[in-house]
């Protein structure tokens, strides 16, 4: 006889696949070891406090918020992801309580405001660095060249900047410019290890190469089409990490498939539109940030043609 | 592989989802369970009208004697499934609809002493109307799931020509292994029920669409149409295993590249889809005269020894699941159908019925909502590619009107997004709320 029991009645499906959004957001983690690991190798310490600080304000950041907002604070890594990220994007001289402060924004304002995960319009990393450069525009524009674990940093013009000069051939820029060995922001110099972080990600099915492939293949068919050097648009810049780890962000990209086509194919003309005719070197991080802001509209107006729309008249003999 | 000729070329689809297929009795021959001491049979086991019962408490019946019927068209009476008395009648809840429905108790009286069959001379001389009076007579209803009356789908509109039937033996949800064991040991059957839908329906292709993870069964339908004759009119379509695979809507569009309008059935594209198990019942109402009494379920999961078990309707799952050993460790889920559209019950006295093609005991832990965070997975695994979340988004909200904008009634429930749901969001949950409350609305206008 079997024991009595209580059952517990769901609706179906009675399986689920398991694939929970902090195993996602931890997944991004790893994934953003490879760009760290660089950032590390290149920068040394100024790398590992930079980042740490980020990570540690943007996770008690919002620890706080959900306290504010009487919300339950669940670790789901995607905190960690945003404080990652952030850190990533910053000069490597920049002063840790300033990158405190744009952690803060960008899980604060940027995400809680908005009611959190899920909510939030903008991708936080990226506005948290917005919100940084109109902030401290001279400290985020201040560059140097990679000095490993050594102290002593040496300014330097990143490959976007105007008084950028490079003395060897360009086998060797472009070779420097891949393993992220030139100036600029922690972890969007070496492309290779973005790379690496990107397709791991694709391998476990956690982006669509849509909007990454997309988004590269229209800034090098741009920077083409303006009789620029393709390969040194797509490796200069935070190009790489934009694509693969932040354009990619579910929240603030579109749902559909052809949805995210058209938001990647819009981010590389205005990538380029702002690098060419703007007045600033780079134009990623308001690229996608502006894109954000469209996706909203995107998903209003591009959706999936249902099974059985198109009615057909039965078929007679 | 020699080349039979019969066996097309494999085909496969990039929506729906890959689900730990545990089809744990996939290897166990079938066997009949004990008579039970009492058979629950609820009056409404099919979709369309409930029957009204036709003896009254204390008639003595026998197995296969008619106890409820009903004069509406859409409908498929029920039988008694042992012998005995009448004792009385019950309620119970009727899975699919979640309604109270109620039910006739039979005390067995220990001989199963069944009606005298009445198999046709030369079932090969039968008329249409002759085999459709048979199917219905012996209360025939599809048994893939949804219960549809079967001589209904054997009788198109006027206005509607049938030119191709599948045959659906994918068994797409995982751990059921019932038609899999059907497609093996009635094999013969199976053909035979097909012809008979044949006889019925005069289209101009069959063909038997079985799932890549039944190897054995394909081959096994193969020789067998080679055997019996079959060869120029049956085709098997092997499918790559993806669920939902079996449901008609995708197997339309898979075989064909046809699309069942919304809203609309397969019959309205030309097409009729029946279940192996029910191509089986066919034979066995047409060709041996059998009331429909008893079927293959597959008592699986977490129980001591998982069976396919030849089963009479009414046997209360506790006799079943005690039957196979009883339930394992701190298993507490047990689910009539399949993991992913059966239904949890909350009572093991609740009766196996025409619908149930598998009984699942397995250990749950509730689970908690997150919100959405837009990552799009539900889009991608949906089937009738809608846009799950969009509808969780408005049903959650209240917005049914803007969920039937978003083509709800296109949705067949099949859980591949709420599977696949990261967030956890019961998303099939919502949309059976919100077509509940938009019916509502329909009935009031």
């Amino acid at each position: 006889m079997i024991p009595e029991r209580k059952f517990l009645v769901s609706p179906g499906p009675h399986l689920w696949k398991g694939l929970s959004v902090s195993k996602i957001m931890y997944r991004v983690v790893i994934a953003l070891m490879f760009p760290t690991g660089a950032a590390i190798y290149f920068f040394g310490y100024r790398a590992l406090s930079v980042i740490g600080v980020s990570v540690a304000a943007a996770v008690v950041t919002e620890y706080v918020c959900k306290r504010l907002r009487n919300r339950a604070f669940v670790m789901d890594g995607s905190a960690v992801v945003t404080g990652i990220l952030l850190g990533l994007v910053l000069p490597p001289t920049i002063p840790l309580w300033m990158a405190a402060i744009g952690s803060i924004f960008a899980i604060g304002i940027v995400k809680e405001a908005f009611g959190g995960l899920g909510h939030n319009i903008f991708n936080p990393a990226l506005g948290g660095r917005a919100f940084m450069s109109v902030s401290f525009s001279m400290q985020m524009t201040t560059w140097v060249k990679p000095m490993g674990f050594t102290a002593d940093a040496i300014t330097s013009a990143t490959p976007l900047s105007e008084s950028f000069v490079w003395q060897a051939d360009k086998l060797s820029l472009y070779q420097a410019m891949f393993m992220g060995n030139t100036a600029g922001s922690l972890g969007e110099t070496s492309a290779l290890l973005i790379i690496i972080g990107g397709i791991f990600l694709l391998a476990r099915g956690i982006i669509n190469w849509r909007i990454p492939a997309v988004y590269i293949g229209m800034v090098a068919l741009m920077a083409a089409a303006l009789g620029q050097d393709p390969l040194f648009y797509i490796l200069s810049g935070g190009l790489m990490l934009g694509a693969f780890f932040m354009a990619t962000d579910y929240v603030t990209s579109p749902l559909t498939n052809r949805g995210k086509i058209v938001f990647a194919v819009a981010l590389g003309v205005l990538t380029v539109m702002i690098r060419h005719f703007g007045g600033m070197p780079e134009g990623v991080c308001y690229s996608i940030l502006f894109m954000n802001a469209i996706t909203p509209l995107i998903d209003r107006f591009i959706k999936v043609r249902p099974y059985g729309l198109v009615k057909k008249v039965a078929r007679g003999g | 592989m020699k080349n039979l000729g019969i066996r097309l070329k494999k085909k496969g689809t990039p929506y729906g989802v890959k689900v730990p297929e545990s089809k744990l009795t996939a290897k166990n021959q079938i066997e009949p369970a004990p008579l039970p001491e009492k058979v629950i049979i609820p009056l409404h086991q099919n979709i369309g009208a409930p029957c009204e019962a036709v003896v009254n408490k204390g008639d003595k019946v026998l197995t296969g004697q008619k106890i409820g019927d009903s004069d509406k068209f859409v409908n498929a009476p029920v039988h008694a499934t042992i012998s005995g008395e009448i004792s009385g009648t019950t309620m119970v809840v009727n899975p699919p609809t979640a309604q109270l429905v109620e039910a006739l108790v039979v005390t067995s009286d220990g001989a199963d002493e069944w009606v005298k069959l009445e198999p046709p001379q030369n079932p090969e001389a039968l008329s249409v109307k002759e085999i459709l009076d048979r199917v219905r007579g012996a209360g025939l209803v599809g048994l893939g799931g949804a219960a549809f009356p079967t001589h209904v789908k054997l009788s198109p509109p006027k206005d509607v020509r049938i030119d191709t039937v599948i045959l659906n033996g994918c068994e797409c949800e995982p751990y059921i292994t019932s038609d899999h064991r059907v497609m093996l040991e009635y094999g013969e059957k199976v053909l035979s029920g097909l012809n008979i839908i044949k006889k019925v329906l005069s289209p101009d292709s069959i063909y038997i669409a079985i799932e890549d993870n039944k190897e054995d069964a394909i081959d096994h339908m193969e020789e067998l149409i080679v055997a019996m004759g079959f060869k120029e009119d049956f085709k098997i379509i092997p499918l790559k295993s993806k669920y939902p695979m079996g449901a008609e809507k995708i197997l339309t569009k898979m075989i064909l590249g046809r699309e069942v309008p919304i809203g609309g059935l397969p019959l309205h594209v030309g097409v009729v889809v029946h279940n192996v198990s029910t191509a089986k019942a066919i034979h066995d109402a047409v060709v041996e005269g059998k009331p429909f009494v008893e079927r293959v379920v597959t008592v699986t999961g977490a129980v001591k020894n998982p069976k396919n078990l030849l089963v009479r309707f009414g046997t209360p799952l506790r006799s079943l699941i005690d039957y196979c050993g009883g339930i394992d460790g701190k298993a507490n889920e047990v689910i009539l159908g399949g993991p992913m559209m059966g239904f949890s019950q909350f009572d093991l006295d609740f009766p196996v019925i025409k619908g149930t093609n598998g009984i699942i005991v397995k250990e749950s832990t509730p689970i908690r909502e997150q919100d959405c965070i837009s990552c799009g997975k539900c889009i991608e695994v949906c089937p009738t590619y809608l846009m799950p979340t969009l509808l969780a988004r408005y049903a959650k909200a209240g917005r049914y009107d803007e969920c039937q904008q978003a083509y709800i009634d296109d949705c067949f429930e099949c859980g591949a997004c709420a599977y696949t749901c990261p967030a956890n969001i019961p998303i099939v949950q919502y949309i059976k709320v919100a077509k509940r409350e938009l019916a509502k609305r329909a009935v009031k206008k």
